[in-house]
């Protein structure tokens, strides 16, 4: 199911653990999809001197956790504000179709992880952080359903071919 | 390295002697079974044959009662868009659990689309219907109960002969998806009180690609596959005859040894559940106690994901099955799971293994020693265990 990159950083994942005195915190997800993932940031001189992170989650999610922090490592905040969920993906040279939904876990964290930092930097209080759903269209202008390929609407939530529930963000 | 099969409910091995008919068949260049030459009547003769095997398994009172289908999601199918399509005069309403099967649901709501009515019944924590609560579903316009006989994620069996009592003595037709039971368990239709029962032969060591509907005669049902006069004009298509003459020796092997096939994986159960405490904490058993297939253990391992343990049980050789919301590819928590009382999380965590005749102790053992690893592994990653970890701490020096 996974490719050779995939499994090699869900079986020796880097950066894993916690940094104690994170001055950046980001926690991502929920256990209802199954995806739970924190990242913790120890950011000096505006770069990421330290990252670390925490995933409850299936093998994607793992490896999708251990990549972003590679990727992470050593970047200025302005260079790590540009990951995005598809640049952790192509690192891992793809995912499977149904498995990239996990991908969205990553890089949404640390961008959750830096906003912790610098809204703590201005003295701000943090309000409640919702996980982002957007909806990408990277397959031209149709919609499909991510099960059975049928055609459906824009926003579909129910999918009359197969009888699957869409989720946002497909 | 040695590789474990502890995923027996997701797919079984072909027995030997299965195989050895199944390549005799195959040699013999079988005519159709419809033909009225000479071969054609041999071919119809070892149909039957096969026919008179399967229905000695779940001791129908007449082998015609017994149609092959292509798995037992078919055998679902027909079952229930069959009666529902058959009786719509009589009524619209069907009435049913909220454990079942892909196959029973979908066909449910593909039916719910076209002007039927449902009511699902609720299992308790512990995994059973209780039979009072599917009687007092029943209405005037009820005319469909179908209740899974074992559970595929739980194991759990229910008490269909209780239940078909009450259904049928509504006069109201009563289906059972018995297709992790028979061959398994002892199945007798007689004593299940039921209209039609669905099944396959992969999990009694039948090759897959066969299944079959037992429908008790009388039953108002429509085909699901109209066209020739096969099957009895109850299933229509060329018969996959190898397949079936498969299914009818593994039938006969199935019914020699169940009980042995029962003790063997009972046996291979109990230690697993015994010595579970010794390697692993926090894990809940979503296997009924009681009423349950011997050779099946669902478990739940906290602050952890199923596709994960999958993952790192096969680099060590063993195989198991996840219920979890990813390997699955529902993208949320199984309705089973959740409807035992598990919240969201645990239920990502869950595990089934299921043993058969390959398995031995010393299985049971890697295993265990295995998981212990993989679980302290994933544990480590989890940010779950750490709160968990903190919670406790917490309430020990508060």
């Amino acid at each position: 199911m996974y490719n050779k990159t995939v499994m090699d950083h869900f079986r020796n994942p880097r950066n894993v653990g916690i940094i104690e005195d994170a001055n950046g915190v980001g926690e991502v997800g929920n256990p209802l999809c199954g995806d739970m993932m924190t990242i913790y940031l120890d950011i000096k001189d505006e770069k990421i001197n330290d990252i670390k992170f925490q995933t409850f989650g299936c093998g994607s999610a793992i490896a999708v956790s251990s990549m972003l922090t590679e990727l992470a490592k050593g970047k200025t905040l302005a260079e790590a504000k540009k990951i995005t969920n598809k640049d952790v993906a192509d690192a891992l040279e793809g995912l499977p179709k149904n498995k990239l939904h996990c991908s969205n876990l990553g890089a949404d964290a640390l961008q959750v992880a830096i906003k912790n930092y610098e809204d703590k930097k201005a003295g701000k209080i943090q309000p409640e952080l919702k996980r982002k759903e957007e909806h990408e269209h990277s397959h031209g202008e149709k919609c499909y359903c991510p099960y059975c390929d049928v055609e459906i609407q824009d926003d579909a939530k129910f999918c009359e071919a197969c009888h699957s529930e869409i989720k946002a963000g497909h | 390295m040695k590789t474990i099969n502890l995923d027996h409910i997701s797919a079984n091995p072909i027995l030997p002697e299965v195989k050895e008919a199944m390549i005799a068949a195959i040699q013999m260049d079988y005519a159709n079974p419809s033909s009225q030459h000479t071969r054609g009547e041999q071919a119809a003769a070892d149909l039957e044959k096969a026919r008179e095997s399967v229905a000695k398994l779940i001791n129908c009172d007449n082998p015609k009662e017994v149609v092959f289908t292509s798995c037992g999601t078919e055998s679902i199918n027909h079952a229930i868009k069959g009666v529902a399509l058959a009786n719509a005069q009589k009524g619209k309403h069907i009435v049913t659990t909220n454990i079942e099967h892909n196959a029973v649901i979908r066909s449910l709501r593909r039916l719910k689309s076209m002007g039927y009515t449902l009511t699902s019944v609720s299992v308790d924590e512990k995994g059973r219907v209780n039979p009072r609560d599917i009687a007092e579903a029943i209405k005037d316009d009820t005319i469909l109960v179908s209740v899974m006989h074992s559970n595929n994620e739980t194991g759990t069996i229910q008490p269909i002969a209780e239940i078909g009592k009450i259904v049928r003595g509504k006069g109201v037709i009563f289906h059972t998806d018995a297709v992790d039971s028979v061959g398994v368990v002892p199945i007798d239709v007689q004593k299940l009180n039921v209209d039609l029962l669905s099944f396959a032969s992969n999990p009694f060591y039948g090759p897959t690609g066969v299944g079959g509907l037992y429908i008790r005669r009388g039953c108002q049902v429509w085909p699901l596959l109209d066209g020739g006069i096969q099957e009895n004009n109850k299933r229509a298509g060329t018969e996959n005859l190898i397949g079936i003459i498969g299914m009818g020796v593994a039938s006969d092997l199935a019914r020699r040894h169940m009980t042995e096939r029962i003790a063997h994986s009972a046996k291979l159960k109990k230690k697993l559940l015994d010595e579970l405490p010794e390697y692993i904490d926090e894990y809940i058993i979503n296997t009924h106690p009681e009423f349950s297939l011997p050779h099946m253990v669902s478990m739940s391992v906290r602050y952890i994901e199923g596709e994960s343990v999958v993952l790192m049980l096969d680099d060590d050789g063993i195989a198991v099955s996840t219920r979890s919301a990813c390997a699955t590819g529902s993208l949320r928590a199984s309705h089973v799971l959740l409807s035992i009382g598990l919240d969201h999380a645990d239920a990502q965590g869950t595990m089934v293994m299921s043993f058969g005749l390959d398995n031995a102790e010393e299985d049971v053992t890697a295993f265990l020693t295995a998981l212990k690893n993989v679980v302290t592994t994933l544990r480590n990653i989890s940010p779950l265990y750490k709160k968990a970890i903190n919670n406790q701490n917490k309430q020990l020096s508060g």
